[in-house]
């Protein structure tokens, strides 16, 4: 019956739902008309190796953002994610000593860590999701400096060959970055984890009346947040072949909040957009390199995004005030 | 009783024509029209979905209509924005109040223009004083320097009533002005609008409660399902002709089941109490409130606003923490409530404030429903999507929800609607006690009968029922016995015969105001009165 009602309302309203369309899939279009745009006039864009260079790029990026969008989605914001990568860098090469394996763990369990701070900061003590994760921000980074005071190389063949090796073409980042969203979206439509944390950002005081256990789901949403962070700290210091705290990570949190928002994850919470986010990564990566390889100033880069950023948060306020 | 049509010339203040309104899926208004005298008292009223709330919308600004004209004191008028109304001296005073929460009564009564010193700052002093005499004809007495969100919704409204009489409104716009207000309240919000006519200012009353439209306004619009169906002067209508021309029902067949839709009495079981809550003590709030519940019964709890009805409701439900007290459900006693185990231990607390602790707006009328009963509906934290589509269609069917599909947000929703969204949602949990706060405020005629008769029949089921209202009516009618809360304590216990509205009006008004709750650091064990049994004793849930 739905379609019986949906189809008289025509003609004032083309322009909010167009607005509603753009929100929703206004990042796929942008990313087609780049690619299109890309086909036909950027030399080798074409190329295999291209693609994989774009991937191995953007693959950090989409998994801070997922760990974002989930944030987001409960009506608040991880600033901390940069130097929660630059904290996981930093574990990462103290403890290559014992392997490959304990490192990373320990790495994980650092970002897991500062998660947990930060989600009982919001959830227990009620302190504002930004200035919790703020204090994080500064922090962090901080311990990171003092636990890895400089750029720090190492020579483990298995972490390099994380940052470096691909299995059938495909490389480890950006296969790890392939599981982190399959994850990330089976979390988000599948279980009650997912359901509860739309639930809390849409509206935190009937999530607590209705049974919900709302700072459990705070907690573990912050703490996801933190370890994926780490895991693309990891990821980004096996590419890079050394552990460099002091700017690894920096302006992580500005990207990732780009992204969510232009994948059309609205900021007031309550809705959680997966593949939108992805396609907000992409975005922006896209743009960058569609920009520098015709030899346009990085300024214009940024102006660029602060133009698609502010279509989005358009349709995205027109949608809300509806 | 219509003092204020003296003279031909009354020129309208609002006349508005052929109003067409579309929203996606929706024809909310279909070529209505309504005109507004000087001084009058224009009743507005319909079901749900009638178009009230959107025709109230177009008059104050916030929607431009399809088509149509609007003309303001004979001047055509397109507003474009709520500003523009509001220049134009078409005032609303909405169901959910417009103003700022943290700021004090003062400043919100003279927002955007507050006075000044010579310096050009706030002269908090004149801003006071002011402040002060313009909320003295309203009967309000309060510290007009405090944040409003400290004081009730009642001064609220009468905050937001009098800031709006204080711009030069010509046109006043009440929504369901008396749903919060305590009787006291209401009589002088009526006095309010007596004075507004008589300075010639027009007032839209919109509202559920039949008594107040007859009281108060000359003439009534009725709207049905986006349509004028009638307009005219309310005394050649008796009440039973209004409720079929909202409801579109016949007269006799309204008449031949009474205006709520309880059934009466329900059998009283002699089982053991589902609900058992002793002694709940809160400071300043529960003086060792003590009310049980057995299965299939329907227990009124009646008072003042501010008596300590809701928070007693919270209290059971784990959603406000006491000082003292037990709650045991179904002979468990309930340790360190929270909502997540008394929801557990079949609970279900139907909130108040629908908006804002109820319905989850940005998601789905599917996902809401499904939102409390989600452990049951899932499998080591894997939702079983057939399981959540089985339930849902269960209660849309039963409860009569309508809506263009499950997936539609529930935003979209009318009040009645959301409000059965809600209850589906805890009925989706199999509860053993529904704790129903305001089950039926704000919601239309149609949907509270609907409402009502729904709560008779889980009682026959078997639930045990704690049935909030203001509406007297409603609570004599719905309960089987009905206890009395006063000053956060229980004033007394009305069973069989007893259960009259001069029988609960009497038991709030008798024991001439005993020491109101003014021993400040009391703690538990200061409920005083004639319900003490709690002796505080055995409570180890506490901290």
């Amino acid at each position: 019956m739905s379609q019986a009602t949906a189809a008289p309302a025509r003609p004032a309203l083309d322009r909010s739902r167009a607005l509603a369309w753009l929100q929703d899939y206004g990042v796929y279009l942008a990313v087609a008309l780049l690619l299109l745009f890309n086909a036909l006039f950027t030399p080798h864009f074409l190329e295999v190796g291209n693609f994989r260079t774009q991937l191995v790029q953007v693959a950090p990026i989409v998994i801070v953002s997922l760990g974002m969008a989930l944030v987001i989605g409960t009506e608040g914001v991880d600033l901390s994610v940069g130097s929660v990568m630059s904290l996981a860098a930093a574990v990462s090469v103290l403890y290559l000593g014992y392997g490959v394996a304990p490192a990373l763990l320990m790495a994980l369990v650092a970002g897991a860590f500062s998660g947990v701070v930060g989600g009982s900061l919001v959830a227990f003590v009620g302190v504002q999701p930004i200035v919790a994760t703020l204090a994080l921000l500064v922090g962090l980074r901080g311990l990171a400096n003092v636990l890895v005071p400089q750029l720090k190389e190492f020579r483990d063949p298995a972490l390099l060959s994380l940052g470096s090796d691909a299995v059938l073409g495909v490389p480890y980042v950006v296969l790890v970055a392939a599981v982190v969203v399959a994850v990330v979206g089976f979390l988000m439509r599948r279980t009650t984890f997912g359901r509860r944390l739309v639930a809390i950002g849409g509206n935190r005081r009937a999530a607590e009346l209705s049974g919900l256990p709302v700072r459990r789901v705070l907690v573990t949403v912050y703490a996801l947040s933190g370890v994926l962070a780490a895991v693309a700290g990891v990821l980004a210091t096996a590419r890079l072949q050394a552990a460099d705290p002091t700017s690894l990570g920096l302006f992580m949190e500005l990207s990732a909040i780009t992204a969510v928002v232009v994948g059309g994850t609205p900021l007031t919470g309550g809705r959680v957009r997966v593949a939108g986010t992805v396609m907000g990564a992409l975005l922006m990566q896209l743009l960058t390199s569609t920009l520098t390889k015709h030899d346009l100033p990085s300024s214009w880069n940024q102006m660029a995004q602060a133009a698609i950023i502010l279509v989005a948060v358009y349709a995205a306020r027109e949608r809300t005030t509806r | 009783m219509s003092p204020s049509d003296p003279a031909v010339p009354d020129e309208p203040l609002i006349e508005a024509t052929g109003i067409v309104k579309r929203f996606p899926g929706v024809l909310a208004l279909d070529d209505v029209s309504f005109d507004l005298r000087p001084g009058e008292a224009h009743a507005l009223v319909g079901e749900n979905g009638a178009g009230k709330s959107t025709l109230l919308k177009v008059l104050t600004g916030v929607y431009r209509p399809d088509a149509g004209s609007l003309r303001v004191c004979g001047e055509p008028a397109a507003f474009s924005g709520p500003m523009d109304a509001q220049n134009a001296g078409v005032q609303a005073i909405h169901q959910e109040i417009g103003l700022v929460p943290l700021m004090s009564v003062a400043r919100n009564l003279l927002l955007g223009r507050e006075p000044r010193t010579r310096l050009g700052l706030l002269d908090m002093r004149a801003l006071h004083r002011r402040a002060a005499e313009l909320l003295e004809p309203y009967g309000v007495r309060v510290d007009v320097r405090r944040p409003l969100r400290s004081f009730g919704v009642g001064t609220q409204q009468m905050v937001a009533l009098a800031r709006a009489v204080s711009v030069d409104a010509r046109v006043v716009v009440m929504d369901e002005p008396t749903s919060s207000l305590e009787p006291r309240e209401v009589e002088t919000l009526f006095g309010v609008i007596d004075r507004l006519r008589a300075q010639g200012i027009a007032v839209v009353y919109v509202s559920h409660r039949m008594d107040e439209l007859f009281r108060v306004c000359d003439r009534v619009t009725v709207l049905r399902d986006g349509r004028l169906v009638h307009t005219g002067a309310l005394a050649d209508l008796d009440r039973l002709r209004l409720v079929s021309l909202m409801l579109g029902r016949d007269a006799a067949e309204v008449r031949a089941h009474g205006l709520t839709k309880f059934s009466g009495d329900h059998e009283r079981a002699d089982d053991a109490p589902v609900l058992e809550a002793r002694g709940l003590t809160r400071r300043h709030q529960l003086h060792g409130v003590s009310v049980t519940v057995r299965p299939g019964e329907v227990v009124g709890l009646g008072g003042l606003l501010g008596s300590g009805r809701s928070e007693t409701a919270k209290a059971i439900a784990g959603a406000l923490p006491t000082d003292g007290g037990t709650v045991v459900i179904a002979g468990t006693e309930l340790r360190r409530p929270t909502t997540a185990r008394s929801t557990r231990a079949g609970v279900a607390l139907l909130p108040e404030d629908r908006k804002a602790e109820g319905i989850v707006p940005t998601l789905s009328i599917r996902d809401n429903i499904a939102l409390a009963a989600l452990p049951a509906l899932s499998r080591a934290g894997l939702v079983s999507e057939a399981r959540i589509d089985r339930i849902v269609e269960t209660f849309m069917t039963r409860l009569r929800i309508k809506a263009s599909s499950v997936q539609q947000r529930v935003g979209e929703l009318s009040g009645g609607n959301q409000q059965k969204v809600l209850l589906a949602r805890w009925l989706a949990t199999g509860p053993k006690v529904l704790l129903l706060d305001e089950p039926t405020r704000g919601i239309d005629v149609g949907a509270k009968a609907e409402v009502q008769t729904l709560i008779d029949e889980l009682a026959q089921e078997g639930l045990g029922v704690l049935l909030i209202s203001s509406d007297l009516e409603e609570l004599v009618e719905g309960s089987d016995r009905v206890v009395v809360l006063r000053d956060g304590a229980v004033a007394g216990e009305l069973t069989g015969d007893q259960v009259t509205e001069q029988g609960v009006m009497a038991a709030i008004a008798t024991a001439p105001a005993t020491p109101p709750t003014t021993e400040p650091a009391a703690g538990p064990g200061a409920g005083e009165g004639p319900a003490r049994p709690a002796e505080d004793a055995p409570s180890p849930g506490e901290d």
